[in-house]
């Protein structure tokens, strides 16, 4: 099964859970998957057209998926997707 | 970069020496330090290493930029400071601190917010900017600010157990500059979206981290050692001791044509322009409470925050909280509170708006507001 990383600001909305596994064949399936098991997720990665939102990030392996075929990109098994949200922490923090 | 005109001393050359030492560092990686001039914007979790190891290697003219006073809660991971300095200006207090690791270089002290009116004129004056900052509308404007002047960003972001580190605006060999921030996120999340670091806590030894790799990007970029973090975004996770190294490409669409109004950009709305919500102060609470009178006091903060502080509110996190809307009364006075009041003002609006409550009170000032004024038992964070 493909694996989506979930990022420590998103893991609230999937109980902690830092791994997701999915049989979708593409990333707009596998976050379709990962958004109807934990439908908190669904505002935070999806736009009201159900896009994916400008201030995240999907990868898959080490490349942009919108340097691919953008939602539509195929993955297989061993695919691994990462989710990369913006992130401003430094100062305060 | 400057020319590389000044010599070491003896004491400098000592002190320098498991650099000059390193064959692809020499003599020349040193002197180019000494020459560098590195604007550091922000002193804190991530400014701290930045600002120690930068200036522990040598580097000869350093820029902090920060207006924030040191608190004791800064003390679990900004390291640059001690309980002495608790209520002093860390910009101040950086520099002495600095300067008794090494006296010789020079230190610059910013004393102020970095803002549209300084920034471009701040950034010209270096060769390199670190940004350290903690918030989107500064990381924006940094990066602007960078791509207008034509520096390079060197840029690390922390949360909880993560880090973000990568290079931005460098300028490449064949003239070309790399990517910058706004290539990799075009646009910053909606205000409450992403939590900060003060609501969503971090990991007190994760800006040592991910900030020692910031002060070796910087220096990395100014000695021409090694292959900077240009095109790619570093990820660390911490809590799992992950690493990921992601490809960064310029994107033909982004504009820089100016800096802009990055509060606006970044959606947030100037309390003038907010809908007002009622309030009440914490002396108002206190009496409700010594009164025995009916009310339900809800707190609106995360669980961890409760962990540490609380006024037995009924705890119902922000992002919950339409999700609970049938677990606030209707029929009496409702209080909601935060650790500020920002977050509990954002959550009586979105019920107001949402449901149509008309009896949610904002406590004023938040958990802060309690400890300062009515009980300084309950710890502030």
């Amino acid at each position: 099964m493909a694996k989506i990383i979930i990022p420590t600001p998103l893991r609230k909305f999937t109980d902690n859970a830092g791994i997701f596994e999915t049989n979708g064949s593409t990333v707009k399936e596998a976050i379709k998957d990962l958004t109807s098991v934990h439908s908190g997720l669904t505002r935070h990665l999806l736009d009201d057209k159900f896009k994916i939102r400008s201030f995240i990030k999907v990868y898959l392996g080490e490349n942009d998926i919108n340097s691919l075929q953008h939602e539509e990109t195929s993955i297989s098994n061993d695919s691994v997707i990462s989710i990369v949200p913006a992130i401003a922490g430094g100062c305060c923090c | 970069m400057h020319q590389n005109t000044n010599k070491l001393s003896s004491v400098e050359l000592s002190r320098y020496a498991r650099h000059i030492t390193i064959p692809e560092f020499g003599m020349e990686g040193q002197l180019k330090l000494k020459e560098a001039k590195v604007l550091v914007i922000g002193s804190g979790g991530l400014g701290s290493p930045v600002l120690l190891y930068l200036a522990a290697a040598g580097v000869g003219h350093i820029g902090i930029v920060d207006f924030d006073i040191v608190e004791d809660s800064n003390l679990q991971r900004q390291v640059l400071f001690n309980v002495n300095d608790v209520g002093k200006f860390k910009a101040e207090t950086a520099k002495a601190r600095l300067e008794a690791l090494n006296p010789y270089i020079d230190i610059a002290v910013y004393e102020t917010r970095f803002s549209t009116e300084n920034a471009r004129e701040l950034v010209q004056q270096y060769d390199v900017v670190a940004d350290g900052t903690d918030n989107f509308p500064t990381r924006y404007l940094v990066n602007d600010a960078c791509v207008l002047e034509g520096k390079t960003n060197v840029y690390a972001s922390i949360f909880q157990f993560e880090g973000q580190v990568s290079v931005f605006n460098y300028l490449k060999e064949d003239g070309t500059r790399g990517p910058n921030y706004r290539d990799l996120f075009p646009e910053p999340p909606p205000p409450g979206l992403v939590p900060n670091c003060a609501e969503g806590g971090v990991l007190g030894v994760l800006p040592g981290i991910i900030g020692s790799m910031q002060a070796s990007e910087v220096i990395k970029v100014i000695t021409g050692v090694g292959e900077p973090l240009v095109g790619r975004l570093f990820l660390f996770d911490a809590a799992n001791f992950t690493t990921r190294i992601l490809k960064v490409s310029n994107n033909p669409a982004t504009k820089i044509e100016g800096l802009i109004n990055y509060e606006q950009f970044c959606g947030i709305v100037p309390p003038s322009a907010q809908k007002a919500v009622k309030e009440v102060s914490v002396q108002e609470l206190n009496e409700l409470m010594i009164k025995g009178n009916d009310f339900q006091l809800i707190d609106v903060r995360e669980p961890y925050e409760f962990d540490i502080a609380n006024l037995d509110g009924e705890l119902i996190p922000l992002a919950s909280v339409t999700y609970a809307a049938n677990k606030i009364s209707r029929d009496k006075k409702v209080i909601i509170y935060c650790r500020s009041g920002v977050r509990s003002a954002n959550a009586i609006r979105e019920l107001e708006t949402l449901f149509g409550f008309g009896n949610l009170y904002n406590l004023k000032g938040g958990i802060l507001a309690w400890s300062k004024e009515i009980d300084s038992s309950v710890p502030t964070y």
